[in-house]
């Protein structure tokens, strides 16, 4: 599986392999292997500036001239022929053939990052010894070139046997060598390779000593040292200034997301709002036009409104990725994660959760250790994703004054928002703790973390991104969220008593909602947000379609008002708080719960999870809901 | 900046200053850590520089082989360090 998560998993990332010769990317993590993968196929998979973003094999396709179809696979990053990690297991089985579904390679594109050529090159002796037809590509030609670095590829393809293309998979210099490479893949059986014996290279000083000595014979030039890196990195690693520019950065995001993002999301609802009037007023009264109007348009459009936010919130982690800044902040974090008994390689995957915690738990597979990949499995549903951001910025408008407290640089709801994250961050935290105390317990933690040299975010990649997004929310809108709503619409409107709809209370719905509020009472719930509590199991963000929907059909005689001022009238602020808590604890989505169990392989992990995060967020917001009745 | 050593007592990388060179001269972890740390570069022989740390001092920032690699002091002190090029090792 590549793409059953809901929310992760763009456009279209991957085909499936019938039949056909295919060649496996391989090289060290960060050389490049996904942006050329995407050159190649016309995908688009994740590509971002630190190492493991890769965790597992995608398929693409590539027709040659002829017509003829050849699949390419790209591979999670591997340092070397032993696998650490589950990612590099993945890669592992790929090249010796003990994946079934794709079966050995029939030819293998080595791709190494130029402007460190001489440690990457340690990789192309057990790669080449595999003696499967190898394409040598040395990538990132514009950043050595930049940096006055030079190689010569031919002298280099005459010392290891093996035709070397130098090119840039960013920008497309030399990308037709791989493609004249790919075409001769396959037209001839198993091309017998080495014409230049390899020597036998026992153990990794004798493999670095003979990749340097390959390298000077290329006549390798290292380029200068990114000087730009290591300024950037004297003041975001300064002791004093990095930590502040961070907060400012953050604070910044949240103010963003409510400010910044207003205009678009008024925008975006008043044409939603206008779009349903004029559908209304196109239809004849009746059952479909309720349908539409209420059920639809109310619902499914009450969650689009968000989509300005959500983008904004993915262009903000978009630049972490693609700077470079993201492996500094995993330095920068891993004293504080050392503590909880994790490892700052945890912060990665937690650092995605805030987008969503599916692609976060796939993730954890760069993680060598086993018992610190357990916890980053289990805390990650924690941090905020972005399918709670709906939830959260709608109760925020509704609940809490747009009070300055920094002059404009922060409000009140800004701040509210940022407590939501931090409580988030602080459960997954308390989770870590609990987990080292019990279950996980001596769990030594270790951290190893290249670096990679900073790059500036090309706009193109970002602009990709936000497309990607946008069409994963739409589609997500598009489908579970109207599925559901059309359901909630229907049980909404039955039993039809003399030929009319009963009042919502007494219909399917209202009675399945009104089942359960007894239980949810004393968390300031009433049965309609017992409704959508129910169906915010299927995703999140439903329970806002799920309000949009049961709102609209109760106003159905008068002008609906917009949600927020519903909201108002049916909840306490002690309830609005509540159901907040509620959704940070709680772990309502069926996705994470089935990569949770395909990745830990059993449903015991899964089941506990939810449990515990159910039960936390129902004391939570009971807790909650008391206080406020108490010091009202 | 050349290192200078104290009276002969074995040096590790944790006490590199932040901006020293040093060559590598042995790592003393379990087999699987100390080959992770070869292929990322942490070949005896090899000339590392400090670089950096984190704001805590902990990680800290090594220069090896042309890459940045951060590390966790704990680790770090159990790689030793000599200030002069390993006489055999030196081809690297
Ligand atoms: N300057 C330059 N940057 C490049 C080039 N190719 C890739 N990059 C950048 O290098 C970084 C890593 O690229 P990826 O394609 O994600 O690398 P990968 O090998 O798939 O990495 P993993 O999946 O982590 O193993 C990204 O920031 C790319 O934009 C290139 O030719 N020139
Ligand atoms: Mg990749």
């Amino acid at each position: 599986m590549s793409d059953s998560g809901s929310c992760h998993g763009a456009a279209p990332q991957t085909v499936s392999r019938k039949e056909g010769h295919y060649v496996a990317l391989v090289g060290p993590p960060n050389a490049g292997k996904s942006t050329l993968f995407n050159r190649l196929t016309g995908l688009r998979q994740k590509v971002a500036n630190f190492p493991g973003v890769t965790v597992e094999h995608h398929v693409g396709r590539v027709k040659d001239s002829t017509g003829r179809e050849l699949f390419v696979v790209d591979l999670p990053g591997i340092y070397s022929m032993t696998p650490r990690s589950e990612d590099e297991q993945v890669t592992y089985d790929v090249l010796t053939g003990a994946k079934e579904s794709l079966g050995l390679p029939d030819g293998i594109i080595l791709i190494l990052d130029s402007t460190n050529l001489q440690r990457h090159l340690v990789l192309a002796a057990p790669v080449l010894a595999l003696g499967l037809p190898t394409l040598v590509v040395l990538n990132m030609a514009d950043d050595l070139e930049a940096r006055g670095g030079k190689v010569d590829p031919s002298a280099l393809a005459r010392e290891i046997g093996a035709p070397v293309a130098l090119i840039s998979a960013a920008s497309g210099q030399g990308v037709e060598r791989v493609v004249q490479f790919l075409q001769g893949t396959g037209a001839r059986p198993v091309v017998p390779q080495p014409r230049v014996e390899l020597p036998v290279l026992p153990n990794l000083p004798a493999r670095r000593r003979w990749a340097g000595r390959v390298g000077l014979q290329a006549g390798y030039t290292p380029p200068a040292p990114p000087e730009w890196t290591r300024r950037l990195d004297r003041i975001f690693l300064h002791p004093v200034l990095g930590p502040l520019i961070f907060l400012v950065v953050v604070l910044a995001v949240f103010q963003g997301i409510f400010t910044g993002a207003q205009p678009m999301m008024d925008g975006v609802e008043s044409l939603i709002g206008w779009s349903g009037e004029r559908l209304g007023n196109l239809l004849p009264e009746g059952i479909l036009r309720s349908l539409l109007v209420e059920g639809v348009w109310g619902g499914v459009g009450s969650v689009v409104v968000f989509l300005p936010q959500i983008l904004l919130l993915f262009l903000f982690i978009g630049i972490l990725e693609d700077s470079g800044y993201l492996a500094r902040a995993a330095v920068i974090a891993d004293r504080t994660m050392s503590r909880v008994g994790l490892q700052g390689k945890a912060f990665i995957p937690l650092l995605s959760a805030y987008a969503c915690a599916v692609p976060a738990i796939m993730a954890t597979r760069t993680i060598e250790n086993k018992r610190d990949r357990l916890a980053t499995v289990l805390i990650a549903p924690f941090m905020t994703c972005s399918a709670r951001l709906p939830v959260y910025t709608l109760l925020i408008a509704a609940f809490v004054p747009n009070t300055p407290i920094v002059g404009q640089l922060l409000g009140l709801q800004a701040a509210v928002l940022l407590g939501l994250y931090l409580l988030g961050f602080a459960a997954a935290v308390g989770t870590a703790l609990l987990l080292r105390s019990t279950v996980l317990r001596h769990a030594k933690t270790t951290f190893v973390m290249e670096l990679p040299a900073y790059r500036r975010p090309s706009l193109r990649s970002l602009l990709l991104r936000l497309i990607d997004r946008a069409v994963i929310f739409l589609k997500r809108a598009g489908t579970v969220i109207l599925l559901v709503t059309v359901l909630l619409w229907v049980l909404a409107h039955l039993p039809y008593k003399d030929g009319k709809a009963p009042p919502i209370e007494e219909s399917i719905a209202g009675q399945i909602g009104r089942a359960v509020e007894p239980a949810i009472q004393p968390l300031g719930f009433n049965w309609k947000i017992g409704i959508g509590l129910i169906t915010s199991l299927a995703a999140r963000e439903v329970i806002v379609g799920t309000l949009g929907t049961i709102y609209g059909i109760e106003n159905a005689e008068q002008d609906s008002p917009p949600l927020i001022e519903s909201l108002r009238k049916d909840l306490t602020p002690g309830g609005a708080f509540a159901l907040m808590i509620f959704f940070a604890f709680a772990m309502q989505c069926f996705s994470t719960v089935a990569i949770v169990r395909r990745e830990l392989g059993s449903w015991a992990w899964p089941a506990a999870q939810f449990a515990y995060m159910g039960l936390l967020a129902y004391f939570g917001a009971l807790a909650t809901n008391q206080l406020w009745l108490h010091f009202r | 900046m050349q290192l200078s050593f104290k009276n002969g007592a074995a040096q590790t990388l944790a006490q590199l200053p932040t901006g020293s060179q040093a060559y590598l001269e042995r790592l003393d972890l379990p087999e699987e850590m100390s080959q992770r740390l070869m292929e990322l570069g942490f070949l005896p022989g090899t000339s590392v520089v400090a670089a950096g740390s984190a704001p805590g001092g902990d990680p800290r920032i090594f220069r090896v082989d042309g890459s940045e690699i951060a590390l966790r002091r704990d680790t770090a002190c159990r790689l030793y360090i000599s200030a002069e090029p390993i006489p055999d090792l030196d081809q690297i």
